[in-house]
């Protein structure tokens, strides 16, 4: 079926991201500040996400994957593109128009202490939400679903009149979860949730996002560095490069048979936990750091690393290419 | 010769019953308790462990690089070469710091001098420890960044850290390091900070150059794949103390305690199906302050019983090269 291709807009789609563009100003001059520059961090990014999947951004530093978060969250001006959030194009949205829309969005952070109140009860910080949006008229029923979205998270009752700092790690992302999730958003960005943690508490906070998807159908955009991560919580997984998806593929097949030679050098690039596996894997690591995204490279942005480099990469920038099965890839490899 | 007193066939480096301790608001707390082990020339041994258990400590130790106060090395032996490390005068510990043992950290930034090139910060322990003249130093430093692969190493000596990118720079640590050819490199969780690729160059290039110059390696991690891949031995560090130990593929082939059973099956492997749920450790990682009597893991134990809430296990051996501290570690199956 080659409608499910991931250009196309799809009845399902929670959101759709369109060309998104978001670029950043760099000033110089002490007196007289002129624009002398622009930081591409997210140049021309199309995906969609469906009701009740999982999709995954992962890539490396300055690939664009927070920023295209927070461009959808309409945290950040975007500079061009379009964002369609269940069929409605926010892309234009002010803060005011925004207000109702954030109800249906919610974002989960890395650092559970930094974004939270340390002054406010877990009560307060999980309730906070229902307030501000007018949904704790009655104390009752606000009581309740506090408790409730608590459970949810399995944090205990008697944790609701406690302070962030009596928490562990774990907990308080437990905590920022169950804050997200008091609105019943639509949609959750999830930016970083587990890499702050230590390895033994990863799995507890990644099984009850994904028992939580499973209970309440929750959608989520996972972002990541940690593919190992990335491709078990995922159903479908962009690989961002440079403000760039690179390639798009449902977690099964980014393994299996990864096309683009960057996803194929990020696979290389994570050990396998076990010394049997490991030691019968080709190593090929690619040389190398990710330049500048204020000066990407001309042609295809990864042409500088690419083990598989042709003449062709180095001038002509290659498009999104539709796979079918939902893949899509940008390399001149697999052209027409 | 350079190998001094140590006998043949003696290891390189022995830590026998080290413990370190720091005195805080809440008390002492013991971040290193009694603990042992071997490194052989030439050989690569990962000590794994979360926050808190004690494996950056150690590494600390070994080079006595704990702050004191509120840190205190209270009890055990670093033999390194033969001579206890922690007998050593101030003057000849320095003498062995950056010249035969060297360190690397996580975060490159903080352990080079922002206001110097990097040439001068790579040719001033050649320098300082073997007397090699400044101008023959500085042709050192760019032969050792060259052979750290850095592109353009005769110009980039001129360099400042700021100029460099993560990854140059976690290079630029591991050049000097290498530059008085210590027979022990300790790598405290040296690409934590970096991108993953840049991640898998650094580690590469790390066991690339200790094999070639028949140096130990310490890796200090959090990251199971990287035990995997690059580690001869482990040890598994918790609550402060060693729990398992042993060659890489024993320990992960048969894990003999609870704890590093638990870790192997939290992790997401790439080559795993998908669809599987992960088996988290329920819990969370002990409070040093506030260790339970017997076995640091057993509040977080799915196996644990009385005993283990009392007795706390001693490391003894589980098979002819592997040592779990697990009054169970023979009926245990992963």
């Amino acid at each position: 079926m080659t409608s499910s291709a991931p250009d196309a807009i799809l009845p399902e789609a929670v959101l759709e991201v369109r060309d998104l563009k978001v670029h950043f100003p760099v000033m110089a001059g002490a007196v007289v500040r002129k624009q002398v520059g622009s930081v591409k961090a997210v140049d021309g990014v199309s995906f969609n996400v469906r009701r009740g999947e999982t999709l995954g951004l992962v890539g490396e530093s300055g690939c664009g994957k927070s920023t295209t978060g927070l461009a959808v969250l309409k945290m950040l001006d975007i500079t061009s593109g379009q964002v369609v959030f269940e069929g409605e194009d926010i892309s234009g949205y002010d803060r005011a128009r925004m207000r109702p829309i954030r109800r249906r969005m919610q974002m989960v952070y890395q650092d559970p202490f930094g974004s939270l109140n340390p002054r406010m009860k877990v009560a307060e910080i999980v309730g906070e939400p229902l307030e501000v949006h007018g949904m704790a008229t009655d104390r009752a029923v606000y009581r309740e679903r506090v408790a409730s979205l608590l459970d949810m998270v399995g944090l205990l009752p008697d944790m609701a009149d406690r302070y962030p700092h009596e928490f562990s790690g774990g907990q308080r992302q437990r905590i920022g979860i169950a804050r997200a999730l008091a609105l019943e958003p639509s949609l959750i960005i999830c930016d970083e949730p587990v890499s702050a943690l230590d390895v033994s508490i990863q799995a507890q906070v990644v099984n009850l996002f994904q028992e939580l998807q499973e209970r309440l159908g929750l959608t989520y955009i996972f972002i990541a560095h940690d593919l190992a991560v990335v491709r078990h919580i995922s159903h479908r997984i962009a690989v961002m490069y440079l403000g760039r998806i690179v390639e798009i593929a449902s977690r099964g097949d980014l393994y299996a048979r990864p096309l683009h030679p960057y996803t194929v050098a990020l696979l290389a690039a994570i050990p396998i936990p076990d010394p049997e596996v490991e030691a019968s894997r080709p190593q090929q690591i690619i040389t190398g750091e990710v330049p500048s995204a204020m000066r990407p490279p001309p042609g295809c942005r990864f042409h500088t690393r690419c083990p598989r480099v042709m003449d062709v990469c180095r001038s002509v920038d290659p498009p999104m290419r539709d796979m079918g099965d939902g893949r899509a890839v940008a390399c001149h490899l697999h052209g027409a | 010769m350079r190998t001094g007193a140590r006998l043949m066939g003696a290891p390189l480096l022995s830590v026998r019953n080290l413990s370190t301790e720091f005195r805080t608001e809440r008390g002492t707390v013991k971040a290193v308790d009694d603990v042992s082990f071997d490194l052989a020339a030439g050989e690569t041994l990962a000590i794994v462990g979360e926050s808190g258990s004690g494996k950056s400590v150690t590494a600390m130790s070994i080079l006595r690089l704990i702050p004191d106060p509120p840190g205190r090395i209270s009890a055990g032996e670093v033999v390194f070469d033969g001579r206890d490390l922690l007998k050593l005068e101030d003057h000849e510990i320095r003498a062995i710091r950056g010249n035969r043992i060297a360190m690397i950290f996580q975060e490159p930034m903080s352990s080079l001098n922002p206001s110097l090139t990097i040439g001068l910060q790579i040719a001033e322990p050649i320098n300082l420890h073997r007397k090699t003249p400044w101008a023959a130093a500085m042709d050192m430093a760019v032969e050792l960044l060259s052979r750290v692969r850095l592109p353009d190493a005769r110009s980039r000596v001129k360099s400042y850290p700021h100029q460099f990118s993560g990854g140059m720079r976690q290079r630029a640590m591991i050049a000097m390091a290498l530059a008085c050819q210590p027979q022990l490199i300790i790598a405290d969780e040296p690409t934590t900070a970096l991108d993953v690729t840049v991640q898998a160059q650094i580690l590469a290039l790390l066991k690339e150059v200790t094999r070639a110059a028949n140096s130990a390696l310490i890796l200090i991690t959090h990251d199971l794949g990287v035990v995997a891949r690059y580690a001869d031995r482990v040890c598994v560090m918790y609550g402060g103390r060693i729990i398992e130990a042993g060659p890489a593929r024993e320990i992960y082939a048969r894990p003999r305690h609870p704890y590093t059973i638990g870790l192997m099956a939290s992790v997401p492997r790439l080559d795993q199906a998908t669809g599987t749920r992960l088996v988290p450790i329920d819990g969370q990682p002990p409070n040093l302050a506030n260790l339970p009597p017997g076995c640091a893991f057993a509040p977080r134990c799915r196996n644990a019983v009385d005993r283990c809430r009392v007795e706390r296990p001693a490391l003894v051996r589980s098979g002819p090269e592997h040592l779990s501290a697990c009054h169970f570690h023979d009926q245990l199956s992963a």
